[in-house]
């Protein structure tokens, strides 16, 4: 049998129209990619705490003033009010609660916090353990010197415990007795 | 604190034991055990709720201790937790008297505990504050009792079950043990524990030398979760459909708005509605605004505080236009160089005038205190759902009470229509005992336009300049040294502006905010007077941490110190000729002074920095000591003078609290208080012009930064047998007097007045 006659290819496919390439800016927080559609000069930390809920971050003054609202933009202790949706995206971000392993070991900065009891009323907690886990990966046996360069401030008085935990944490004795 | 700052429905004292108070054993929907004290005030609750009622809820029921078949033990913790560790100390307090085993305890915070009394409030679980110091020893005088009896059910329904005496069996761990060795979990005796009645009275309790947790340290309970970033703060919540709230206040006090054009702000995306806030005419300080305020509620965080950027406000100031904190100064050294009499004499011992002409020799000197503002980590925010019978609020508070007192007023709600939960609270130093905030969140939470749920957030400028500030003040002090060179007459007068104006206080109790009666050296000096001059103010005062001790402390110790220096004399000497022999004083406030443990507190501290060996060295040592609310502090402190800089060498500090609860918190404690009250004395100070106030960010107000402060606070603390009282300001008063007396020696230059830094650049 003979084979159909081919039909003619219509004269035009139509337009072509490609997927629309959704709106928003691309983040990666703690290893998990976001997509922000609101306004792009929303500063991270508004982000982080009313769309996402990861309210570890604290508000910590306009200017991040007391460090309360520091995170980890690719590796460096940075104030999260300070730095707008659009300049992060793309940038690894890490929070205080990205910080712990998957299974819940927690970073030794963090359990550091507790074995030194360096925890006042709580809320500037996470900033100072950002910070410190910044300056622990620049210097591996921090100086006092170098502890002090720490930007965070306290009214609870949790400093000389901090500097106790991170010299635990140079000395590799996190969770040790 | 004095207990007028804690005033409406509040007081700072632990029920007693004559007060009415109802244990109850409740059998939860869950076959749990529960035991809880009922505080009320009227004999009608005198009633136990069904356990119908109860379901298998824990809240709200009056309960403390809740042990489940499993055996795992929920404690119930009635007082905020704002950094002082009683979410740890309380419920230990009980686990200790239940012999539970720590490790299978968790803690609860129990929010606002409040039931309607013919439309009063009656408070189920008695006082519920934090902050103040008297969480520990209110804990020590009631809750011990929720263990004791939650032990003696399980005891005796272990006796049944062996047909023995319960005092041949013994608790260990959240298991009873009989003399045999069989040994019954708390859980599989719960059952039967929650059918057997309650005892006739409160079983003995258990004697110092069994605790098991009490004077062991234990880390914070929420440890865990804050350094996760799980802890949620008030500021950290939200219902569904919440809007957010940001404010605009008035500079002035008194001001009012001139004029407003909100344009800008309506047209900003996710800005619902601007609104305007009045205080109530009438109300006392702290239970209203402190001033006129301009609100953007908006969809989001970042919307409102856009929509803030762009109002157009006009402000017209009031009449406290003028007043400027250099002029309340200069009035205040003008009061006390004069010749008016006193608003209040506070104490008068003997005869200052007749000793004051046998003098050998006299000394006088003026010290000078700032303004201080509470700058707490966590802004003021509320909470707020207003519905048709029932408000839901979660509140950063160190007093729930007071908070509810605002709802109720504003609402009209009955008393158990409002419902206040409060989480771990981000510091309060006195702050959160003003409830300004919770006022304006509830006005929009109740506003017709809004008709959603309202968080409110101020920012931390706002909490900087729109404060319940600590007042500035003069104190003039003068010593009379006889032939012998013994201290014979000592007349302080003091002059500020009472923190308790319109707070419901009679004017012959302002001072008692402002100078303790009982202070260092009263009792100690036969002719011992203090007067206190009272100042008017518009710019509004509140509860501050460790008031009235931070201001007086700095100057007395700091004038001891220059009475030794005057004499030519060791000031560790100059203090212990003056407090004399081991012994207990009769205060005018009721209770003792123990000199004694005044002085081991003192000798320690010297001991441990090497008093005697570093009085000549370079480097300059200073010493001060305090007592209050029946505890013992001092400090000594080392500085040298690197380059023109102050560096703080060595801080030892030594605490007698009585019975240490927890001896980690205890520390921590000391050390955070010491670290503030440095922070306070080197940078700190409000100043106000043209009435407003004139810091208005961080910068204006540095707390220290890690480099100002000493490397270690060395903390030696004495435990002791008697019962405990509250530690979480102890240190505060002491460490500046320290550093003052230490920064003479070191560069001969005598700080009056604070914040050091600055004066001591000035004088230098």
């Amino acid at each position: 049998m003979a084979l159909a006659q081919a039909q003619a290819l219509p004269a035009t496919t139509g337009t072509i129209v490609p997927d629309k390439i959704r709106d928003g800016i691309d983040l990666l927080i703690n290893g998990e990619n976001y997509r922000h559609t609101g306004d792009p000069q929303m500063p991270l930390l508004w982000y982080l705490r009313d769309v996402l809920r990861l309210t570890g971050t604290k508000y910590g003054g306009d200017h991040g003033e007391n460090g309360a609202d520091l995170i980890l933009l690719k590796g460096k202790a940075t104030s999260a009010i300070s730095v707008t949706v659009a300049k992060a995206s793309g940038m690894d971000i890490v929070t205080i609660e990205g910080l712990a392993a998957n299974d819940g070991t927690l970073h030794p900065v963090q359990q550091a916090f507790i074995d030194e009891d360096a925890i006042g009323c709580g809320y500037c907690t996470p900033g100072w353990i950002i910070a410190s886990v910044d300056l622990l990966k620049r210097k591996k046996q921090p100086s006092d010197d170098d502890i002090d360069t720490l930007p965070n401030v306290c009214r609870c008085g949790c400093q000389t415990r901090v500097r106790r935990a991170i010299k635990r944490v140079a000395a590799g004795k996190a969770g040790l007795p | 604190m004095s207990d007028d700052l804690l005033s409406d429905h509040v007081s700072n004292r632990g029920i007693r034991l004559s007060r009415r108070r109802f244990l109850q054993v409740l059998a939860g929907g869950a076959g749990a055990l529960m035991i809880g004290i009922r505080m009320a005030d009227a004999a009608d609750v005198d009633v136990p709720l069904p356990p119908s009622l109860l379901g298998d809820t824990f809240y709200g029921i009056g309960a403390y201790v809740r042990i489940d078949t499993d055996g795992n033990v929920l404690i119930g913790v009635r007082d905020p937790d704002t950094g002082t560790g009683v979410a740890t100390s309380l419920p230990r307090i009980i686990a200790d008297e239940l012999d539970a085993d720590w490790n299978r305890v968790s803690v609860v915070s129990l929010g606002l505990g409040v039931t309607n009394n013919n439309g009063e409030p009656s408070w189920i679980y008695g006082r519920q504050v934090g902050g103040t110091g008297g969480s520990i020893s209110a804990a020590w005088a009631d809750l011990r009792q929720a263990g004791a009896v939650a032990r003696w059910l399980l005891l005796q329904a272990a006796a049944r079950r062996l047909g023995v005496p319960a005092d041949r069996l013994r608790c260990e761990s959240g298991t009873v043990i009989a003399l045999d060795g069989r040994r019954f979990t708390y859980g599989s005796l719960i059952e039967d524990a929650s059918k057997i009645d309650m005892p006739n009275s409160v079983p003995p309790l258990k004697t110092a030398e069994r605790y098991q947790l009490i004077g062991n340290p234990a880390g914070d309970v929420d440890a865990r979760e804050i350094v996760t970033g799980q802890t949620r703060f008030a500021i950290d919540q939200q219902y569904g459909d919440t809007l957010t709230a940001v404010v605009v206040h008035c500079p002035w006090p008194d001001g009012t708005l001139d004029g407003i054009d909100f344009t800008d702000t309506l047209a900003v995306k996710g800005v619902v509605k601007v609104l305007q806030l009045n205080p109530e005419a009438g109300q006392q300080t702290g239970t209203t605004l402190s001033t006129i305020a301009v609100a953007v509620v908006a969809e989001d965080t970042w919307s409102a505080l856009k929509g803030r950027q762009k109002l157009k406000l006009k402000w017209k100031p009031g009449a406290s236009n003028s007043e400027s904190s250099d002029a309340l100064e200069q009035q205040a050294v003008a009061l006390l160089a004069g010749k008016t009499d006193p608003t209040t004499r506070v104490r008068n011992d003997g005869d200052v005038d007749a000793a004051g002409k046998k003098a050998a020799r006299r000394l006088e000197a003026t010290y000078f205190q700032p303004w201080l503002a509470h700058a707490t980590a966590e802004p003021m925010n509320c909470l707020v759902r207003v519905e048709k019978d029932k408000a839901t609020l979660v509140v950063p508070t160190q007093a729930p009470q007071k908070a509810w007192a605002v709802v109720h007023r504003l609402t009209g709600l009955t008393p158990d229509q409002i419902q206040i939960s409060v989480p771990r609270v981000g510091g309060g130093y006195g702050r959160r005992l003003d409830h300004d905030y919770v006022a304006e969140a509830v006005m929009l939470a109740t506003n017709k336009d809004i008709n959603k749920s309202v968080r409110l957030m101020w920012t931390h400028e706002q909490d900087l300049d729109h404060d319940y500030y600590r007042s500035g003040s003069v104190h003039q002090l003068s010593v009379v040294i006889d032939h012998k060179r013994q201290i014979t007459g000592w007349n302080q007068r003091m002059a500020s502006a009472s923190t308790l104006v319109n707070r419901g206080v009679p004017d012959s109790r302002l001072w008692t905010s402002e100078v303790d009666v009982d202070q260092l050296p009263a009792a100690l000096v036969s002719n011992y007077r203090s007067d206190w001059y009272g100042q008017t103010s518009a710019i509004p005062r509140g509860p501050a941490r460790s008031m009235p001790h931070l201001s007086n402390a700095f100057a007395v110790e700091s004038f001891i110190d220059e009475i030794a220096h005057s004499m030519k004399e060791d000031p560790l000497d100059t203090h212990l000729r003056l407090l004399g022999e081991a012994r207990e004083v009769p205060l005018s406030g009721g209770g003792t002074f123990d000199t004694g443990r005044l002085i081991n507190v003192l000798k320690l501290v010297a001991d441990r920095i090497e008093w005697k060996n570093w009085l000549h060295s370079v480097n300059g040592l200073g010493i001060a000591c305090w007592h209050f609310n029946g505890a013992y502090v001092a400090h000594a402190i080392e500085v040298a003078s690197k380059d023109q800089k102050l560096v703080i060498q060595r801080v030892v500090c030594a605490v007698d609290v009585g019975r240490i609860i927890n001896p980690m918190g205890l520390e921590g404690q000391v050390a955070g208080a010491t670290l503030d009250a440095l922070s306070t004395a080197l940078n700190l100070s409000i100043t106000f012009k043209d009435g407003q106030i004139q810091q208005r960010s961080g910068k204006d107000y540095p707390l220290a930064s890690m480099a100002q402060l000493p490397d270690a606070v060395e903390v030696i603390t004495v435990s002791g047998d008697r019962d405990p009282a509250g530690a979480s300001f102890l240190a505060m008063p002491t460490a500046a007097p320290a550093l003052a007396n230490a920064v003479f020696r070191a560069t001969a230059v005598r700080i009056r007045r604070l914040p050091l830094t600055k004066e001591l650049s000035r004088l230098s």
